[in-house]
């Protein structure tokens, strides 16, 4: 019904507008009041400007859009801009000419373009090795601790900023009668930003960047293996609650005042604000103190918009126009008022301040404060091909772990044997 | 052998035996002979048929065949030819055979559950006179949800945190976790799919009974005065074909229409949880952008589905008997 709501949007913008304009298409994967977002900002630029007329078309989920994406590409029915997640990155990146690098659309449309003009955690994910951007950073979260104020008063504690302060509360969370914490996403939360926050590297290669021919993955070490011996450790004792590997399912105890911290997206904040009827604030994200400079800021999730190759000028010249619109502090921040994703760019963050957005929603700053961290060596991004695959063999070794299938040691060296056959496999496809 | 219409389940049989005489070589006598005056009339009437068998199952039959030999980015910018490799890789791999036994596993137990229940119920319900038209379509309505929509429901009984049978479990001292625990949701996925198949068999199961000849009926009441002896030795054989049709479309249901029972219980994140084949084929190629790979198990599949049903006709059609 989204869809078919959001169609019908599209197809209204497009009526609504002169018909001299030069047509531009927008493929995204984002549903519900995402969607509606990226609607009114379509809605916005074609108001700004007379010569490009942007039409976004929902299709369906992150992995979904990417499939389609994909297949209209191979038929050379591709839409000018395609939004693709953070998992799979690497596949659109890995093919070269299946897009035209963000950054010489914008500077070959005559176009201004200031990389430092990004906060430092967004900078590099989307970029080559060089630091080119390649992709438009779009909808970016960083992954962040929700804590129920009402359950620390009630325990008389404080939220943790390191994991080794959260042993020291969860007991005195537990005795208030509360499941301390639960967590959706550990591949995204528990690996992929255990590794930026402890600045721990994730694959041989640079991170992949320098790559993909012989890149492996890292994760069958003693640090990350420690993490998750701890999770499963605080499992048995109930200090963590796990829920399967589906993120509302682990969301929902806290929703319910059950859980008194959630670690999820910087971006679900707006709609905790619906859903919680209890006080909340957010942290950022723990991180151990035992490992020794750690600390760092998180990776970025969310997606990033690549345009595709293989169109005609004049409409590469609307889709740079429309990146650079994106990136102006005014249509950032409203993307960051209206959705909860962070501000990428130092000047809208300004803005934000400026206009004193974060003295009414103190929680929104964290994600955008945690990414603007000091940087790591390992903390600016990873590139690894068939990654959502990895992804999927992670959460079926992490369920394993928790219900006593595999050993923590077993898991790990499951994961890095697939992980690494998948990374081998995807070597030979890229060119 | 019966005066009354022709049922569906009959229609079904005489397609059936056209088919075991095709099989056997035997030669049918045409009833009539029909002759188009033109010899292109007939190519005519069968040309959207063909056209439609051609374009969405030989066309993407072959595609699938070739790409199954090839290593392909997945913008298809490049593709090197890796001949069996994709297959070895897939009959090799860890997860693609436990996802096979599951499967195996799964067609089995969904496939006797429901046509034995199925079964059961049109028995029990043929017998009912007083509202039997309520009990009947109180049975069959379930068929009208849709597999996503059963799904859902199935769901909702089944979720982690409210669900009553998760309570119901709970009275019992088991920790029902599904979605976590793999046992627990291959449970959540045989209810809910024999939940959603029973109104299907129920009502092939029905018309069959209803076309036992009363006379049949009468003959076996005289001879024998135990109802399970009736049932097994005048009932059944005359359900044969029926329960024979109904074997090869729930065996097709399990492996390939449970899919979205299955995508709606995993909820887009399969873990460790349970899955048929078809669901892999669908991750791996659609979500994984691993096209070679995927192709390699839909090639795979169709082998063992066209296996099936040349096994099934040839030898367990022969016992059937058809009136």
């Amino acid at each position: 019904m989204i869809k078919t709501a959001s169609t019908a949007i599209a197809l209204a913008l497009t009526a609504s507008t002169a018909s001299a304009a030069t047509d531009i298409s927008w493929w995204h994967g984002m549903g519900g009041r995402n969607g509606e977002v990226i609607n009114e900002i379509a809605q916005q630029f074609n108001e700004a400007q007379d010569q490009c007329n942007l039409t976004p078309v929902s299709r369906g989920t992150y992995e979904e859009a990417l499939s389609s994406g994909i297949a209209a590409f191979r038929s050379g029915e591709q839409p000018n801009i395609l939004q693709v997640f953070d998992a799979g990155a690497a596949t659109i990146i890995a093919a070269g000419g299946a897009t035209v690098p963000a950054e010489d659309l914008i500077t070959g449309a005559g176009e201004e373009f200031d990389r430092d003009a990004f906060i430092a955690g967004v900078r590099n994910f989307y970029a080559d090795a060089d630091g080119k951007f390649i992709g438009m950073p779009f909808n970016s979260s960083a992954p962040i601790l929700y804590y129920n104020t009402e359950a620390f008063e009630a325990a008389g504690v404080e939220p943790p900023k390191t994991w080794e302060e959260f042993e020291e509360i969860a007991p005195k969370l537990k005795e208030a009668g509360y499941i301390p914490m639960t967590a959706s996403q550990l591949t995204w939360m528990m690996v992929e930003n255990f590794k930026s926050r402890n600045n721990q590297q994730f694959a041989t290669n640079n991170n992949g960047y320098d790559g993909f021919e012989g890149t492996e993955i890292l994760v069958n070490d003693d640090n990350q293996k420690m993490m998750f011996e701890k999770l499963k450790a605080w499992a048995d004792e109930d200090l963590y609650g796990f829920y399967g590997a589906g993120w509302a399912d682990n969301l929902k105890p806290f929703e319910e005042g059950e859980a008194a911290m959630w670690i999820g997206s910087s971006g679900s904040f707006g709609g905790l604000q619906q859903s919680a009827d209890f006080e909340f604030d957010a942290v950022y994200m723990p991180y151990w103190d035992s490992i020794e400079g750690a600390g760092t800021q998180s990776f970025i999730g969310g997606a990033a918009l690549f345009a595709m190759a293989g169109k005609p000028d004049e409409e590469n010249a609307c889709t740079a126009q429309f990146f650079t619109f994106l990136t102006s502090p005014e249509t950032q921040f409203f993307y960051h008022r209206s959705t909860g994703y962070v501000p990428i760019t130092e000047a809208a963050y300004e803005l934000a301040k400026s206009e004193g957005y974060y003295d009414e929603q103190p929680v929104a700053e964290v994600g955008i404060q945690q990414l603007m961290l000091e940087g790591g060596e390992w903390s600016k991004g990873y590139r690894m091909g068939f990654y959502p695959q990895i992804r999927s063999v992670m959460e079926r070794e992490f369920n394993r772990i928790f219900s006593d299938e595999v050993s923590v040691d077993e898991a790990f060296s499951i994961i890095e044997e697939e992980g690494n056959a998948l990374l081998a496999r995807f070597a030979k496809t890229a060119k | 052998m019966t005066d009354t219409p022709l049922s569906l389940a009959e229609a079904d049989s005489t397609l059936f035996a056209r088919l075991r005489r095709w099989w056997s070589g035997e030669t049918a006598t045409p009833v009539k002979r029909v002759q188009f005056d033109r010899p292109l009339t007939p190519w005519m009437f069968l040309l959207p048929q063909l056209a439609v068998v051609a374009i969405f199952f030989y066309w993407p039959s072959v595609q699938a065949v070739t790409s199954s030999f090839y290593l392909e980015d997945p913008f298809g910018f490049g593709a090197t030819f890796v001949g069996l490799d994709n297959y070895t890789e897939a009959l090799t791999s860890r997860g693609y055979m436990s996802t096979a036994a599951f499967t195996a596993f799964f067609c089995v137990v969904v496939t006797a559950l429901s046509l034995g229940l199925g079964l059961l119920l049109a028995v029990k319900a043929d017998k009912v006179i007083r509202g039997a038209e309520t009990y009947k379509t109180l049975l069959i309505s379930v068929y009208a949800i849709a597999p996503p929509v059963a799904g859902l429901i199935g769901m909702m009984f089944f979720d982690m945190h409210m669900g009553p049978f998760t309570q119901i479990a709970a009275w019992f001292g088991h920790d029902l976790r599904v979605g976590i625990d793999y046992w627990d949701t291959a449970t959540a996925l045989i209810v809910i799919s024999v939940w959603k198949q029973i109104p299907y068999n129920f009502i092939f199961f029905l018309s069959g009974l209803q076309s036992v000849p009363v006379s049949v009926r009468e003959a076996a009441l005289i001879d024998a005065k135990s109802g399970w002896r009736r049932f097994c030795d005048i009932t059944l054989p005359l359900l044969a074909p029926t329960a024979f049709f109904l074997l090869v479309i729930n065996i097709t249901y399990t492996m390939f229409d449970t899919f979205p029972i299955i995508d709606v219980i995993v909820k887009d994140k399969p873990a460790n949880n349970p899955m048929t084949l078809v669901y892999k084929v669908y991750l791996d190629g659609f979500k994984g952008n691993d096209i070679g790979g995927s192709s390699a198990q839909s090639v795979i599949l169709m082998v063992v589905v066209a296996l099936l049903t040349v096994l099934q006709f040839r030898f367990l059609e022969r016992r059937v008997h058809y009136g």
